[in-house]
């Protein structure tokens, strides 16, 4: 809602400056967005009367013209503007005076003829986009005077961002209604104007949608000039509120709208077939608006229409057959009252926001349509002599907005306020808001007036208490702080923990849109995903069922900004299909890694990292569970990884997560050139864990035995550790796998694994005897199950 | 050889101790030891000899030839403090390093602005005896839109850009939704916070069709608007470190009425007015209000009975206030060069 402060103070004057006023209104919820002014300053711009205009004696389309502008003698202008004429009042630059494009003025010679200054046109004054013409002012223009003060140009033009249920203050009443709620100055108008009919003339009018419109008040006006502009000071006032001026009739039903809030329609009495019926739209109806475009009604949206076909989108937008245009001359105007049910979803349909169905979507007050008919009339008697005939009203009182009384309790304005207003102020301020209040002990009954569409619950009136009298007057409690209820359970692994060591480990924290590229996901994953109905484009159109989608993203991104090492993770949700409708949401954790093991150093070589790279980082991860023995790894097959360097994570027999190198065919696809790492788990199975329980600590002495064997290429390190693990048992306190050698001295398709044991007993030293048993039993098992030898 | 004569002891000590005095090193020095005092060194030679005198003679000569060993074993233990001293003094030079080169580190990482931003809200919630709670991303009209007194065509609709998934459901627009939930599930009375992800399908200069809020519910029999007030000007405080100035302006939210934006004293001008706060010296953070009643009775909560709060916040704006990020955009491109800095 644009507002012109000069129009606001017609209607109401408060004793605030501009500041004050904006204050007043940011402070009562209508939020200020910005101030402007009308127009700028235009010094040595001033009211020019044109006496006299000649042809040019050498030149078409000049007119030599003899303007006054204020002095004793007349000044000579030449001029190329086709409406100058005599008699016209227009701006006129005189010598020295600069134009808002930065044009400056002097006295100069047009084809011969000397020309003392420049008549001016809207656009010239930076008043339009673009003019016919010269801007020909009003008969009150009194030549001499400048321009910016005759058409107040220092006027404030304050944009307020309305909330939607404030539809009420989408209008200079409304806004000065408002204004005399909160400040409590009186409104200096009460009304406005009206006209009698000066002739009988109706048209059959029949509403057959009472409920979408209960009210309709039509009039026709004869005698109207459709080419005809409406006066500057409306036009001025139009452009001001962020609407274009059209022609006199267009212009002063949108002047009325602007005023009163009543959005109006007038359609061209002679286009009309027959009458005005208001109906819902019929199957594969169509219509043709006022913006040129055409579309199919969808059955069921409320319509004005004549005999034959739909004239108007109710309450949005009029069509083009019916316009006012320059040969009009009877037209029928429309104030109706549309319930914001017909309206509301429809200008989204059709893609037509406009002012009116702006105001209809909020509520407009069903008391107004017979007083902004009455209004218009008037303006176009007064302004273009038009004949108003008798008002036609078809109502349906059954259908218009009830106005229940409320009930407001004095004990539940303190409750939800905390503080404790007198009934007095409580009284004033429901007064101000409502007029029809009672106060019975400490409850007051307020009856709403018919323009609040907001006001229909206690609720609703506390809040204009508060808001009313100022948030700020309400106390802040101090903050009672409560033992909060639950805490996790200790076996539970903080999210906050996880990710610090992953940050300890150098990984950076990404976060990627939940929808990602179809393209990229499918080729990552072989499981479903939802999809969304309306992607802001096909690439983000797929709700992510993995996290790689975009953390491979984010690193290709990171790559081609010169970075060689990229290491990402990332904590969020993905989605999964479940059945026809349903689907599953999972916190996962996922990251990507690529680039030098490490950091460069000047004492280290560079080494490009590797799966066991990525690996130690997850298992220092895994470990914080506590439940490391009961996680494997163990080879996969994945589309997304490569087929020898692809592992599952397995707990408790459940896959929860995959670490591997991208599959080098993707990696070429992707046009990446260094191997990138990828891995994801379920989060719930990182913060599952164990509470530590105490083992005593054994007082006797421990014994480390080395054990180095042979094994085939397909016997893996697991399966040789767990070996040992079973057969040494309890004894066993600690197992380490120190060295894996392939090459001299060890046959092709065998490796060399050593591990070292620490022995120990919780109850006695163990005797040599004891351990050498141990190692040999140990061996034997391997050589049985593993085909190990040992290895000399 | 006969026992020597006192001054030739003494000569001998003085030999001794220029020898022991110019020992090159430690080897040296043990030479001159074994060679003066060892078994069969010099001095403990002469003493070897005391018999050969005549015993008015001995105790003299012993007391002599001891305090020649005394000298020169005090001699020796002074050269070879000196020397261990010299060699420390040469180790510790050799030692000698460059200790402005770089340690050898793994790097450290860092985590998300938003993380950081969150966990810090979430914390400051924490110790004000608030709970975490959780909802779905992908929701349900109820949940989104009519359990929180938004019926369908409503205009507010209008400003939630909703992404709608194609099985049905839609993205949620805010953290509200988990408001209904939480109530459904958990009876009064109760503090909750909910921070999250929400979508909007709008990206421009100052949107991006994903964010985070953090939604707040507190509901019992007697919770007000000066609760709400008190609460919200204890959090922003404590997130901004400072005693910034807090206002609440009457909004609109159809879940709340009374209902408020919160204003804080611009952060970078200090209320002064800069291009931040668009010459106002305020900034909006967040909008607040009393849960309206309609929303308690579809969440299963008698309204007459209980009353309750309820805030949500965006985390990005937060995160833009604190540490100064100019453009949201920056927050979801994970560029190394923007998450280093955090």
């Amino acid at each position: 809602m644009i507002v012109s402060e000069h129009w606001l103070r017609e209607w109401i004057d408060p004793d605030l400056d501009t500041a004050g006023l904006v204050d007043k209104l940011t402070m009562a919820g209508l939020e200020v967005d910005s101030i402007g002014r009308a127009g700028e300053a235009l010094p040595d711009i001033v009211i020019g009367l044109i006496l006299q205009a000649a042809p040019h004696p050498d030149a078409d389309k000049l007119q030599v013209c003899e303007v006054n502008a204020g002095g004793k003698q007349p000044l000579q202008v030449v001029c190329g503007a086709a409406n100058a004429r005599p008699g016209l009042r227009v701006p006129l630059a005189l010598a020295g005076a600069r134009l808002p494009g930065g044009h400056r003025i002097e006295p100069t010679r047009l084809r011969g003829v000397a020309s003392q200054g420049m008549l001016c046109s809207g656009s010239d004054l930076g008043l339009e986009e673009l003019s016919e013409g010269l801007l020909e002012l009003d008969a009150d223009a009194v030549p001499g005077q400048p321009v910016d003060q005759y058409l107040q140009l220092d006027d404030a033009i304050i944009e307020i961002d309305l909330t939607p249920n404030r539809g009420d203050c989408l209008s200079i009443l409304g806004i000065a209604r408002e204004l005399n709620v909160l400040t409590g100055a009186p409104l200096k108008r009460r009304d406005v104007p009206g006209w009698p009919a000066e002739h009988d003339q109706v048209i059959p009018l029949a509403v057959q949608a009472q409920e979408l419109c209960p009210r309709y008040v039509g009039r026709v006006v004869n005698g109207v000039d459709g080419g005809a502009r409406s006066p500057v000071w409306m036009r001025e006032r139009l452009r001001r509120s962020g609407v274009r001026p059209i022609n006199a009739v267009v212009d002063i039903t949108n002047y009325v709208m602007l005023e009163l809030g009543q959005p109006m329609h007038a359609f061209d009495k002679r286009r009309l077939r027959g009458g005005i019926v208001v109906r819902t739209a019929r199957a594969r109806e169509r219509i043709s608006l006022l913006d040129d475009s055409e579309i199919d009604l969808s059955p069921g949206s409320l319509v004005i229409a004549d005999r034959d076909k739909p004239i108007a989108l109710a309450g949005i937008m009029g069509g083009r057959d019916s316009a006012v245009d320059d040969s009009t001359c009877a037209v029928v105007l429309e104030a109706a009252h549309f319930s914001p049910a017909a309206v509301v979803g429809k200008a989204r349909l059709y893609g037509k926001h406009t002012e009116s169905s702006h105001r209809f979507e909020r509520g407009v007050d069903a008391e107004l349509p017979r007083v902004a008919c009455q209004y218009a009339s008037a303006l176009l008697r007064r302004l273009a002599g038009a004949e108003p005939g008798p008002l036609m009203e078809v109502a349906a009182r059954r259908h218009l907005p009830a106005r229940a009384a409320v009930k407001v309790r004095g004990s539940r304005v303190i409750q939800l306020l905390g503080t404790d207003i007198p009934g007095r102020e409580v009284s004033t301020i429901l007064q101000r808001v409502a007029k029809r209040v009672q106060r019975r002990n400490d409850v007051w009954t307020v009856r709403p007036p018919s323009f609040r569409f907001d006001l229909h619950e206690e609720c609703d009136l506390i809040e204009e208490v508060a808001r009313v009298r100022g948030y700020d007057r309400i106390p802040a409690a101090r903050p009672v702080m409560e033992v909060g209820a639950g805490t996790r359970p200790e076996s539970w692994l903080p999210l906050r923990r996880i990710r610090e060591a992953l940050v300890d480990r150098d990984y950076r924290e990404a976060i990627n849109y939940s929808f990602v590229d179809p393209a990229l996901q499918g080729s990552l994953t072989t499981e479903p995903w939802v999809s969304l109905a309306n992607p802001l484009a096909s690439n983000m159109s797929a709700m992510r069922n993995s996290l790689w989608p975009g953390l491979l993203t984010a690193a290709i991104n990171n790559l081609k900004r010169q970075q060689s090492r990229v290491r990402l993770f990332e904590i969020g949700k993905t989605f999964h299909p479940r059945g026809a409708r349903d689907h599953d949401e999972m916190e996962r954790l996922g990251g990507v890694a690529t680039g030098d093991a490490g950091p460069p150093h000047w004492d280290r070589d560079l080494r490009a990292m590797d799966f066991f790279d990525v690996k130690g980082d997850l298992e220092a991860v895994l470990a914080m569970t506590r439940e490391s023995n009961n996680i494997a790894f163990r080879n996969v097959e994945h589309p997304a990884l490569h087929p020898g360097q692809g592992s599952e994570i397995v707990k408790a027999g459940r896959r929860v997560g995959l670490l591997g190198r991208l599959h080098p065919q993707l990696q070429t696809k992707l046009d990446l050139d260094q191997a990138v790492f990828l891995f994801e788990f379920e989060l719930h199975c990182l913060q599952q864990g164990r509470v530590p329980s105490y083992r005593k600590v054994s007082r006797f002495p421990a014994i480390r035995r080395d054990l180095a064997i042979l094994v085939s290429e397909d016997t893996t390190a697991r399966d040789v550790l767990e070996c040992v693990r079973t057969t040494v048992g309890e004894h066993l306190s600690k197992l380490e796998l120190f060295d894996v050698y392939r090459g001299e001295g060890v046959d092709s398709g065998r490796k060399s694994l050593a591990f070292s044991l620490t022995l120990q007993s919780s109850s006695r030293t163990l005797t040599d005897v004891e351990v050498d048993s141990i190692m040999t039993q140990t061996l034997d098992a391997l050589r049985a199950r593993h085909g190990a030898e040992l290895r000399s | 050889m006969e026992p020597l004569a006192t001054q030739q002891l003494h000569d001998l000590v003085r030999d001794a101790e220029r020898a022991i005095s110019e020992a090159p090193d430690i080897n040296a020095l043990e030479a001159l030891r074994v060679r003066y005092l060892g078994k069969k060194g010099v001095l403990t030679d002469q003493l070897k000899r005391i018999g050969s005198l005549a015993a008015d003679q001995r105790p003299a000569f012993g007391q002599a030839v001891n305090i020649a060993k005394d000298a020169v074993a005090q001699s020796i233990e002074a050269r070879r403090d000196a020397l261990h001293k010299a060699a420390m003094q040469q180790q510790l030079v050799r030692d000698h390093l460059d200790v402005t080169l770089p340690g050898r580190g793994a790097g450290i990482g860092g985590l998300h602005p938003i993380t950081r931003t969150l966990e810090r809200l979430t914390d400051i919630f924490l110790r004000m005896g608030f709970e975490v709670a959780d909802g779905p991303e992908i929701e349900d009209d109820f949940h989104n839109f009519e359990a929180l007194n938004i019926p369908p065509d409503h205009p507010a609709r209008a400003m939630h850009d909703t992404f709608y998934v194609e099985r049905g459901g839609l993205l949620r627009t805010h953290t509200s939704p988990v408001q209904i939930r939480y109530m459904l599930e958990n009876p009064p009375p109760f503090r909750v916070i909910a921070p999250g992800r929400v979508y909007r399908c709008d990206s421009d200069m100052t949107h991006t069709p994903m964010f985070h809020q953090i939604e707040g519910l507190a509901v019992a029999e007697k919770v007000s608007f000066a609760d709400l007030k008190g609460v919200l000007i204890h959090f922003l405080q404590q997130f901004f470190e400072t005693s910034l100035e807090v206002r609440l302006r009457p909004s609109y939210f159809p879940f709340t009425e009374p209902s408020a934006e919160v204003d804080i004293s611009c952060v970078f001008c200090e209320g002064n007015g800069c291009r931040v706060c668009k010459q106002s010296g305020w900034l909006e953070v967040l909008g607040c209000g009393m849960v309206h009643p309609r929303v308690f009775q579809h969440a299963g909560v008698d309204p007459e009975r209980y009353s309750g709060y309820a805030f949500g916040l965006g985390v990005e704006r937060m995160g833009m206030l604190r540490y100064g990020v100019d453009d949201i955009r920056l927050y979801f491109d994970n560029d190394l060069r923007f998450l280093e800095q955090f």
